[in-house]
């Protein structure tokens, strides 16, 4: 169990972090989402001791990781966005090296070894030198030094970053597998990569929690309504008369206005009904459309959107108290 | 601090480095070996050992250097702050490594007296202190570089660094001997010091305060201390140099001497650079 409360990390007097509180309770894949720079990697830093937060706590398991480090490292496996490998060591030299380090017993160890060897398919190069293999099979080794030792948690910091494809796919795989017995919380910047992996999804920007739910209500949450672009031939104020009996003011926006043509944009849940109601505006008042268009904006673009809103938020409590929440849903809550 | 210990004497020993090491150190104390004992004839092994802690300012920061800061360059630091394990057991569990490293050449030099023995009248009791009195100063020296080697991700520049650290404290007494045994010169040369340590802590601590705190509480009390007592500062800084190096420390070793003041010294300097090295990586944790 991950119980984060009000974290904040300041690298010299800027802050990195500001705020963030989640817990996660129930096994399963936890999306960790947000544009670079957002804070993700600190956040993850300081979830697993590597960084110390400037205020706050973090409990794994109930034991704070400052407070209690050993026995709160103990629960958690973290593979850092660099994996941190001994470039001159076997694999299995080196899983054999965390596994001691994590308490393992010497009756099991070989058994424990091998299972994570087996789990994330690194058996058949176990024995050559880490820095011969690919970047696919060292962020597997990566992998495999997080399940020793049987953490609950399993921390992965973008683990996809530099895979091609194929290798992208097996590694995605493996996550997904890990969550059936593990807590799982990866990071990614990738919107498409977490709705595809994850159970349950927290979104950050610029350091500041802005969504805790589950994958499925993400939709719901980065619901975005479709804009109707339009050119009308005539000037912007008798434009905006017209076209506020025909929608809600205050979804209307001129956006420019020249020789004598105006654009605006509108935004709409009901788009087919409301471009009839303002054709028909339009030839009551005789104002020729010269264009209308309708959008309709993809996940991508919306959460781009949400995160970049977010940003504009200065007030703490302002962001926290905006953070969209699910509350109940699947294991995860945000504070 | 077992399973860093055995890593690291993995790297030692299941690669070139520790064997090389040993090799290095052991072909250098036969080389002096031949020149003192058995060319020059002297009888005493002290001599040869005396010598051959001039070598240490080479292999220590080459066996230091790659401690801590190949962890940070790799990243590797990581894995080891994100393991439940404290900071005291990688600080241990690499110095210990780097100590059974040094120790194999140096069981391996005991022997060598044994040899001279057979052919003139050698002290082996004398010889051995002043071998375990050069392996403590080895161990001294490789607690200051392993410290350094946790200021930077750069090898060479830990190795440069402990080299420059080892040059000073070698030649210290040497050099104090050109400062004039005044009071107004030692008063002059303790405020120079007081000046680099505040640069020093200004460097590693990023406080302007502090620095500036520690300078000018040392000018003052350094000050009213002078204007006490002038009789006081008369040669004092070379004392404290004399006092101070590591190497001045050993040396009374060779005079046929087992100085346990020396000895309690020794270890000394290194839980005060253990304490540092450990200090040091836990300020990464917050930086």
């Amino acid at each position: 169990m991950i119980e984060v409360s009000e974290i904040y990390k300041y690298y010299n007097e800027e802050p990195a972090v500001k705020g963030i509180s989640f817990s996660i309770t129930e096994n399963g894949v936890y999306g960790f989402l947000g544009p670079n720079g957002a804070g993700k990697s600190t956040t993850m830093n300081i979830i697993t001791g590597c960084l110390a937060a400037s205020s706050g706590s973090v409990k794994i398991d109930g034991h704070d990781i400052f407070e209690e480090p050993e026995k709160a490292k103990a629960g958690i496996g973290y593979l850092p966005e660099q994996p941190p490998l001994y470039m001159d060591m076997t694999p299995y030299e080196y899983l054999k090296f965390v596994a001691e380090a994590r308490g393992v017993k010497k009756a099991e160890l070989k058994d424990k070894i091998s299972y994570a060897m087996d789990v994330t398919g690194i058996t058949p190069i176990k024995d050559r030198l880490i820095k011969n293999l690919s970047k696919g099979y060292k962020q597997r080794v990566g992998i495999a030094q997080t399940m020793l030792g049987n953490p609950g948690i399993i921390i992965l910091d973008e683990p996809t970053v530099g895979l091609d494809p194929k290798q992208i796919t097996e590694i995605r795989e493996l996550v997904r597998n890990l969550g059936k017995n593990h807590i799982v919380l990866f990071s990614s910047h990738i919107l498409s990569e977490v709705q595809t992996i994850s159970d349950h999804i927290i979104i950050i920007a610029r350091g500041q929690l802005i969504a805790d739910s589950r994958v499925h209500d993400l939709d719901s949450i980065l619901k975005k309504e479709p804009i109707i672009k339009l050119r009308l031939k005539g000037e912007g104020k008798l434009c905006m008369e017209m076209l506020n009996a025909a929608a809600d003011p205050e979804n209307i926006r001129i956006i420019s206005e020249e020789d004598g043509i105006s654009n605006i944009e509108i935004s709409t849940e009901t788009p087919e009904k409301t471009a009839e109601q303002l054709f028909f505006a339009c030839a009551d008042k005789r104002i020729p459309i010269i264009e209308m268009t309708l959008v309709k904006p993809t996940l991508e673009e919306a959460f781009l959107e949400l995160t970049e809103r977010r940003d504009t938020y200065t007030d703490d409590s302002s962001a926290q108290e905006n953070a969209i929440k699910l509350a109940g849903t699947n294991g995860g809550k945000a504070g | 601090m077992i399973q860093i210990l055995k890593k690291e004497l993995s790297f030692y020993f299941k690669g070139m480095f520790g064997w090389f090491f040993g090799a290095v150190l052991l072909a250098f104390a036969g080389v002096y070996t031949v020149i003192l004992n058995c060319s020059m004839g002297y009888a005493n092994y002290e001599y040869t050992v005396n010598n051959m802690s001039f070598m240490f300012l080479i292999i220590i920061p080459i066996l230091t250097m790659r401690s801590v800061s190949e962890e940070r360059k790799q990243r590797t630091d990581q894995l080891l702050y994100s393991l439940p394990v404290s900071m005291w057991d990688v600080v241990i569990g690499k110095y210990l490594a780097m100590l059974i490293t040094l120790l194999v050449p140096t069981l391996i030099m005991c022997i060598y007296p044994l040899f001279l023995m057979k052919y003139g009248t050698v002290s082996y009791t004398t010889a051995l202190y002043n071998i375990a009195a050069f392996y403590m100063l080895g161990a001294a020296l490789i607690a200051a570089g392993l410290f350094i080697s946790t200021l930077t991700e750069n090898q060479a520049i830990a190795a440069g660094g402990s080299f420059a650290l080892f040059l000073v404290t070698y030649f210290g007494k040497n050099l104090t001997d050109h400062i004039p045994g005044t009071a107004a010169a030692s008063l002059a040369a303790l405020i120079a010091a007081a000046v680099v340590i505040a640069a020093v802590l200004f460097i590693f601590t990023k406080n302007i305060y502090a620095a500036g705190i520690f300078i000018c509480v040392c000018v003052c009390v350094l000050e009213l201390l002078y204007r006490h007592s002038k009789k006081l500062f008369e040669g004092l800084f070379a004392s404290i140099i004399g006092n101070i190096s590591v190497f001045e420390r050993f040396y009374v070793f060779a005079r046929g001497v087992f100085d346990f003041k020396s000895i309690v010294y020794f270890v000394s300097v290194i839980i005060f650079f253990l304490y540092l090295s450990l200090q040091s990586l836990e300020k990464r944790r917050w930086s």
